[in-house]
């Protein structure tokens, strides 16, 4: 399969005054085209900063890119200038922020923030920019987009300001599209349309996504691949039954573990023990072990390397190493792994993977 | 639109009213007399004066009559201009004012929304330390003390520009440049602290990933936001201008309203000290108003409709 964008060994620092933030330590991944790659993680884990640098829209003043390469078309995003830099954004990679209350000027009219991209990407005539965002209002299901056109950010509620960001964002029919927590701040059923909106416009358009969230319910729905991300770091990747139903990480097991099931018998909600990892100075190690009850002394020492899973899977974590000991995920996991062919916990007769 | 204008020119003759009336009680209430030397005359002298000027009536009729002729417009005639019309007089020594009074408006917030997008945009460089500072000065040193300095500097020193007096437009500009550095400052505070507010605003990273250019960032997009909180000051800053130019024409002796307003205050001049104060209610009301409707002409969500739609 083609690869859209490959971001290899990535490694990123802020200036603060407080000191040197690392909050990228070597990030590894690719996304293929036409699919949708999930990353989730806690807040702080990285996950934002990670897609804001492959668009290179972190503040230049306080952000050093330590190492690394961001392979985008043939080309290394990391290295080229400002200029060309401005011609990629938009057009080949766009994006979604989190707020659609926010993040449309509220002083210009929807139908010029719409145009702006076609205007400038593609050289269109003002008539023609009109013609095409009025389809693109359309197909993003606005009604009466003639008129909406002419109107300003404050007369859409919030689901609709969503929409015309994403019509923004798929104006110049972008390769990859970059969607960072889209549907944080609507709310369920809003969420729900977007996502069908986001789904049904990427088979339309052919676009390949990278949509970041914490929420593993909108995770199941959308995505193809998922990365889980803690603390800078990819601690497992892979194909959404692989993670979902044959985790291998003790973070993927306790993320798993915290999300509320309607059928679930206990009263208590599991919360992972512990705070994320200090940033400012990370852990030697794995920076999930001081959280882990699962750490063995090697997890203190030593940063684990993905080992592989499977020909999509891998997990950063040394309880894949064949001298590791054999432990048993917590129970709510292993009543997931029971479902999934090739763990050691399938039975087989529990139905099988969606 | 037209509704809103409508009551708000209602409401502007009701402040008027209350301005009228109230500065007329103030000055009815001051000590002292019109007459230049007052002692000099005696007393019956006085008295056919005052009879003849409507002095001697009670004061409340005196305020029935003023106002019954303010609603005419007429503002009564001068004592100490040898019986001139308040209205001809005031518009005679107008033009000066408006001239300064426009030329320090414009330029001054002209120049200062100029200093701040460079002290925003250029954060934390030289320029932007440099215009903080043009900033504090304008803001903490009272215009009459630029007034004497550009005096010194560029008449006295220079002597290119005439030091006082009106001779021309070149005379408007020194004491133009003198109360502009009000604005000035203001101007260039607010539009800093406010586009660097804007510029890491989400629909500026959302510009940005566009595809936009630092240029149309800055002017296409954050510009027109960053302009609304200085819109709102703009009218404080009208009327700071009217009591700095009080000084100003004093200081480079402008034939201007300033200058005559302070000249009728210290003669009892009372027909002259109310329409002088009417006209500046006036123009700041008006001012005030202007303001208002340029709100909704920059920032949509306060677009004006009609009343309580």
């Amino acid at each position: 399969m083609e690869k859209i964008v490959e971001v290899k060994n990535l490694e990123l620092s802020f200036h603060t005054f407080a000191g040197e933030v690392k909050a990228i330590q070597g990030v590894n991944f690719e996304v293929y085209k036409g699919e949708t790659l999930a990353i989730v993680g806690e807040s702080g884990s990285g996950k934002s900063v990670t897609t804001k640098s492959i668009m290179r829209l972190l503040p230049k003043s306080s952000t050093e890119y330590k190492n690394g390469e961001i392979l985008f078309g043939g080309k290394d995003l990391l290295k080229i200038s400002e200029k060309e830099m401005q011609k990629v954004r938009g057009k080949d990679i766009s994006m979604i922020f989190q707020d659609p209350m926010t993040s449309l000027n509220p002083t210009m009219t929807v139908g010029n923030q719409i145009m702006e991209p076609l205007l400038k990407h593609q050289k269109l005539s003002k008539s023609e920019a009109r013609k095409k965002s009025i389809e693109l209002l359309t197909l993003v299901g606005m009604p009466k987009p003639e008129m909406r056109m002419k109107q300003y950010p404050h007369q859409f509620s919030g689901g609709q300001r969503q929409r015309i960001v994403i019509a923004v964002a798929l104006a110049c029919n972008p390769k990859l599209l970059i969607a960072d927590e889209p549907t944080t701040a609507l709310d369920v059923t809003i969420q729900a349309q977007i996502l069908e909106l986001m789904k049904d416009l990427q088979k339309k358009i052919d676009t390949s996504i990278i949509f970041i969230t914490h929420d593993l319910g909108v995770v199941a729905n959308v995505a193809d691949r998922v990365a889980v991300m803690y603390g800078g770091r990819i601690v497992e990747v892979g194909t959404v039954d692989e993670v979902f139903y044959n985790p291998q990480h003790p973070y993927t097991w306790g993320l798993l573990s915290s999300m509320p099931s309607l059928d679930a018998t206990e009263e208590k909600l599991y919360a992972i023990p512990g705070t994320p990892p200090d940033l400012l100075d990370p852990p030697k190690g794995d920076a999930f072990a001081l959280r882990s009850e699962y750490a063995m002394k090697i997890d203190m020492e030593q940063v684990p390397p993905l080992f592989k899973v499977s020909e999509t899977h891998y997990a950063a974590t040394w309880l894949l190493h064949p001298d590791a000991p054999q432990v048993d995920p917590p129970a709510a996991v292993i009543e997931r792994m029971k479902r999934f062919p090739g763990s050691r916990y399938y039975t087989g007769n529990a139905g099988g993977v969606r | 639109m037209a509704k809103y204008i409508t009551k708000r020119v209602i409401y502007m003759f009701l402040s008027l009213f209350l301005i009228a009336s109230f500065t007329f009680v103030l000055m009815k209430l001051l000590p002292g007399s019109p007459l230049a030397s007052a002692s000099k005359l005696s007393v019956e002298q006085r008295e056919v004066v005052y009879e003849k000027y409507g002095l001697n009536d009670p004061i409340p009729v005196q305020y029935v009559r003023y106002m019954g002729n303010l609603a005419k417009g007429d503002f009564g005639v001068s004592f100490q201009y040898k019986n001139a019309d308040v209205t001809t007089l005031i518009v005679k020594k107008l033009k000066y004012s408006a001239i300064l009074g426009a030329q320090a408006l414009i330029f001054g917030t002209l120049i200062g929304i100029i200093l701040g997008m460079i002290a925003a945009l250029k954060q934390n460089t030289v320029w932007d330390y440099g215009s903080t500072i043009i900033a504090i000065l304008g803001i903490s040193i009272p215009s009459f003390v630029f007034a004497v300095l550009l005096q010194y500097v560029f008449a006295v020193w220079l002597e290119v520009l005439p030091v006082g007096l009106w001779e021309g437009w070149k005379s408007s500009i020194l004491p133009s440049i003198a109360l502009a550095m009000g604005p000035i400052a203001i101007a260039a505070r607010f539009i800093r602290t406010e586009m660097i507010e804007v510029l890491s605003s989400d629909y500026i990273l959302l510009a940005k990933a566009k595809g936009a250019n630092w240029f149309e960032i800055a002017f296409k997009h954050a510009f027109r936001n960053a302009l609304i909180p200085l819109i709102t000051v703009l009218g404080p800053v009208a009327a700071g201008l009217l009591t700095g130019s009080l000084v100003v024409e004093q200081i480079f002796a402008i034939p201007g309203i300033g200058q005559q307003f302070v000249k009728s205050i210290s003669s009892n001049d009372f027909a002259v000290i109310m329409g002088t104060t009417m006209f500046f209610s006036v123009f700041l009301i008006v001012i005030i108003l202007i303001v208002d409707i340029l709100y909704g002409v920059i920032d949509p969500r306060i677009r004006l409709s009609g009343g309580s739609k």
